[in-house]
């Protein structure tokens, strides 16, 4: 980090009415030259992160990231404004426009640069130090806006804006720099007793040397981080005020509806535009390649319109696809469980599956379009504006300069927004163009969203461990399908021989990122394993992996906290027990403990979560606390309900009827607590959910004596035999 | 057909279908977006607004069926400038993430507070089944304790 904060490159200058401004950029590659920062970012404007001090004192913070209720911007704007030593009472925050100069380059140096976000794997060949395609993306994902943008970006900032608030008023007092101090917004030197606000400061300051290597504080310095202050976008999200892109309204505005082809990668065939084109306020029929639009003056009569359309799509030749054909064919590839050694005392193998799933943010899939000629304006939701903008430019034949790009806050992402997920910016300025110069929103209905959705993968894993005689495992091995990568596989645990292997199988249904990823899938597979190979070997599942964690002390002091706070091994009522499970992503170390009751009928009830979480150290500690049990009960959600089934090559699932969620009355309480290592800052938003799913299976095992080994958990009945 | 309808004290006369969902006259025609659009079967219940003080979910309510009468949304939930008693308790406990769903939680909650000021945990779980992405319930139930207890503080 201390290179990299060397080498940053920042750049300050005055604002209309005396004000600060002062930036500092990311990097940029040039294929074939790996620097931290181009020679000519300055005269790019290529900075990602900016404070603007304005005469009243007011400190503004340009945040490159999307809000989407992880409550990031909140704890970047803390990160910079404890650098700055601002009064938090005086910060304002904005979220970036989508232009270049904000792309949001620090991402790719989180967790010591070796590590890209799965999110841009196919944007990044980060191994070969081509990321040419990298500079388009302004994206939020893969937990890394805090430790990265945070870590990389605004702090740096916040400390160099401050050193040159402090130069300023050591000049004008004619007093040594190392004699003031900054505190509050204001500037202060002890022996003259003589003191002026930031904003008084602001425009000499700007004039200042602009330092290259500003020194951060230690943490035992911080003063507004690790504090809880109210996030700044709750209020307006409380009395309806909250600007989403489906409130987005401008003069003139029509409003489409659509079917797509029901089966991925079909086409319309055929569609008698004539019912809907007499109906009240139509405006026209758009045939697409793969859907069928209808434009009207409000949404309600372009849906009505639209339902009276019979389109007719191809299947694109997947007419026959099932998640029985595709469940058949993971089996094919798995073939039979990988060999144990043959010094085992005892073997076990075990098959764990999980279903396809949609990201079903509450906020359907909505973009507005307005295409003028060779220019377009695009009102949106995404977590990432600048993929956005390419799409639309793609789209529509046209230069990217060219389209502009509005970002509203995001009703939920959890994947579904990110970079090459961007289908509904891609339909919804075909359908304007059709309209020019109108301007167009498009309108995702729910049966729409939870259709031609980007599914997290269906996954089949196939493990087999063994035991010596004393209950030592000896190995842990599995091949699986549906995609893994090393994170995902990894286990903690000393056990002399374990491997994950993948085996391919191609099937036609689109993929995306949701939430953790592939964590999701394999959390479930290798903590329900390890907890039925400590059943196997008679020991308690908690002591059988902290036995297993003895070179591994972050993740044995989370286990352990996780314990401690579930009270684990104090006795419980017939038909409840607890589960535990422990999983690393995105470089947080998550530990959970589920309580449950399992009905002697088969009912079940999650009591309480106790969740240990240890990642580095915490921004701001209430929305940090958010994001844990925010993470646990989308987890919950998922694992006892959450199923996409294809038939007939189309998705089964339409609306919340038949792909439902948890309500109140399904959550548990949750209690979280954070450890405070000396690890890098690990991302949040996504870490607690893999270890939910397996902790669960593993007190319903405690409780029932079921063992659950397929979400989603309705699907086993959990009846005492 | 026009139809009238008082919209958080406001009296409105619209000419439209008298199918048309509530949710869509508000957003649409009466520019009040509070209420969202998450599901149009009354499912997920992100277009609760009050119906003469009863929630109701918007989504699925002809407006034939609100002729001449009283309808609240969550931008008419606070009185004379003054947030109501859940919004600041919402605030207080910090409930929303992406808020989306919000809107709706809060008017079916005032909805049942109006009803029932005390509500047990088993109560709320009863009357309570909007859906939030997010995960807040956690939240929401803390808020929800709060905003009773302060209620119980105002009448007694």
């Amino acid at each position: 980090m201390n290179r990299w904060t060397r080498r940053a490159f920042i750049g300050a200058g005055t604002v209309a009415g005396g004000g600060f401004l002062l930036g500092v950029a990311g990097f940029t590659f040039a294929p074939g030259r790996h620097s931290l920062v181009s020679a000519d970012a300055a005269a790019k404007g290529q900075l990602t992160t900016w404070i603007t001090i304005s005469p009243d004192n007011t400190v503004t913070i340009l945040i490159p990231h999307c809000e989407m209720g992880q409550g990031s911007q909140t704890a970047l704007a803390m990160m910079t404004a404890d650098e700055l030593d601002a009064d938090w009472s005086l910060v304002r925050v904005q979220e970036a426009p989508a232009l270049d100069a904000y792309a949001n380059g620090y991402i790719v140096r989180a967790a010591g640069g070796h590590y890209v976000p799965a999110i841009l794997g196919r944007g990044v060949d980060y191994g070969a130090y081509k990321v040419a395609e990298w500079f388009g993306f302004q994206v939020t994902g893969g937990s890394t806006a805090v430790r990265s943008t945070g870590e990389y970006g605004m702090r740096v900032a916040g400390a160099a804006a401050k050193e040159m608030l402090i130069a300023a008023a050591a000049s004008q007092w004619r007093v040594s720099a190392s004699e003031c101090v900054a505190k509050r917004s204001a500037v202060s030197h002890a022996a003259s007793g003589r003191s002026a606000p930031f904003g008084e400061l602001a425009r000499s300051a700007a004039a200042q040397r602009v330092p290259t290597s500003p020194t951060l504080k230690r943490a035992d310095s911080f003063t507004i981080r690790r504090t809880s202050p109210v996030r700044l976008d709750i209020p307006s999200k409380v009395d309806g005020s909250a600007k989403y892109a489906i409130d987005f309204t401008t003069p003139g505005l029509l409003y489409a509806a659509i079917e797509i082809a029901p089966v991925y990668g079909g086409t319309l065939v055929s569609v008698d535009t004539a019912p809907a084109d007499a109906m009240r306020g139509v405006k026209k029929v758009v045939k697409l390649p793969e859907a069928v639009a209808v434009v009207a003056d409000s949404f309600w009569r372009a849906r009505r319109a639209l339902a009276a359309l019979k389109p007719e799509f191809s299947d694109a030749g997947h007419g026959e696809v099932s998640t029985a054909s595709i469940f058949a064919a993971f089996d094919k590839a798995l073939g039979a469980p990988p060999g144990v050694p043959s010094n085992a005392a005892k073997a076990v193998t075990a098959d764990y599956r999980v279903p396809f799933l949609a990201h079903a943010t509450m906020e359907p899939m909505v973009c507005t379009a307005k295409v003028d000629g060779d220019r377009a304006e695009v009102w949106t939701g995404v977590q990432d504006p600048l993929n956005a903008r390419s799409v639309a430019a793609k789209a529509l034949g046209i230069d990217s300069a060219n389209v502009r790009v509005t970002n509203f806050m995001l009703g939920g992402g959890f994947g579904r927004r990110l970079p090459f997920t961007f289908d509904y910016v891609d339909l919804a300025v075909r359908i304007a163009r059709a309209m020019s110069p109108a301007p167009v929103k498009t309108i995702w209905t729910r049966e729409n969203d939870i259709q031609h959705d980007y599914y997290r993968g269906a996954a089949l894993s196939r493990h087999a461990g063994a035991l010596d005689g004393t209950g030592v495992p000896l190995a842990a091995l599995s091949t699986y399908t549906g995609g893994g990568n090393g994170e995902a596989v990894f286990m903690p645990y000393a056990i002399a021989e374990m491997n994950a292997r993948e085996k391919k199988v191609e099937h036609p249904i689109r993929l995306g990122q949701w939430r953790s990823v592939l964590n999701s899938q394999h959390g479930f597979f290798k903590e329900s394993f390890i907890d039925e190979m400590a059943h196997a070997a008679g020991k308690d599942p908690f002591e059988f992996r902290r036995g297993l964690l003895g070179h591994q002390p972050r993740f044995k002091a989370a286990l352990e906290k996780a314990a401690m706070m579930a009270s684990w091994g104090t006795p419980l009522p017939p038909g409840e027990g607890r589960g535990i499970a422990i999983c690393e992503s995105f470089g947080t170390i998550a530990a959970e403990v589920v309580h449950a009751a399992v009905s002697p009928e088969g009912r079940l009830k999650v009591l309480n979560v106790y969740a240990a979480v240890d990642c580095g150290d915490v921004v701001s500690l209430d929305g940090a606390t958010a994001q844990v049990e925010g993470g646990i009960i989308f987890a919950l959600s998922a694992a006892l309900l959450s199923e996409i089934t294809i038939a007939q090559g189309r998705i089964v699932q339409k609306n919340f009827r038949d792909y439902p969620m948890i309500h109140i009355a399904d959550a548990p309480a949750v209690v979280t607590e954070f450890l405070r290592s000396d690890a890098p800052l690990g991302g949040l938003g996504e870490p607690c959910v893999p270890p939910l799913a397996p902790a669960l299976a593993n007190a319903i095992f405690a409780a029932s004596g079921v063992r659950v080994r397929e979400l989603p958990i309705r699907n086993t009945p959990l009846k005492r035999a | 057909m026009a139809i009238t309808l008082t919209v958080n004290g406001t009296d409105h006369t619209v000419d439209l279908e008298p199918e048309m969902p509530l949710l869509w006259v508000l957003r649409e025609a009466l520019g009040l977006t509070g209420t969202k659009y998450g599901c149009g079967i009354s499912a997920c219940g992100a277009c609760t607004v009050h119906l003469n003080g009863r929630a109701v979910r918007s989504c699925t309510l002809p407006l034939s069926a609100v002729d001449g009468q009283r309808v609240t949304t969550i931008e008419g939930l606070g009185s004379g400038g003054a947030l109501h008693k859940l919004q600041q308790a919402w605030i207080a406990h910090q409930v929303p993430q992406c808020g989306y769903c919000q809107s709706g939680v809060i008017m079916a909650v005032a909805g049942l507070l109006a009803q029932n000021p005390h509500p047990t945990d088993r109560e709320i779980d009863a009357e309570i089944s909007n859906v939030c992405r997010c995960g807040t319930f956690v939240r929401m139930r803390a808020a929800i304790r709060d905003a009773a207890a302060a209620a119980e503080g105002a009448t007694s």
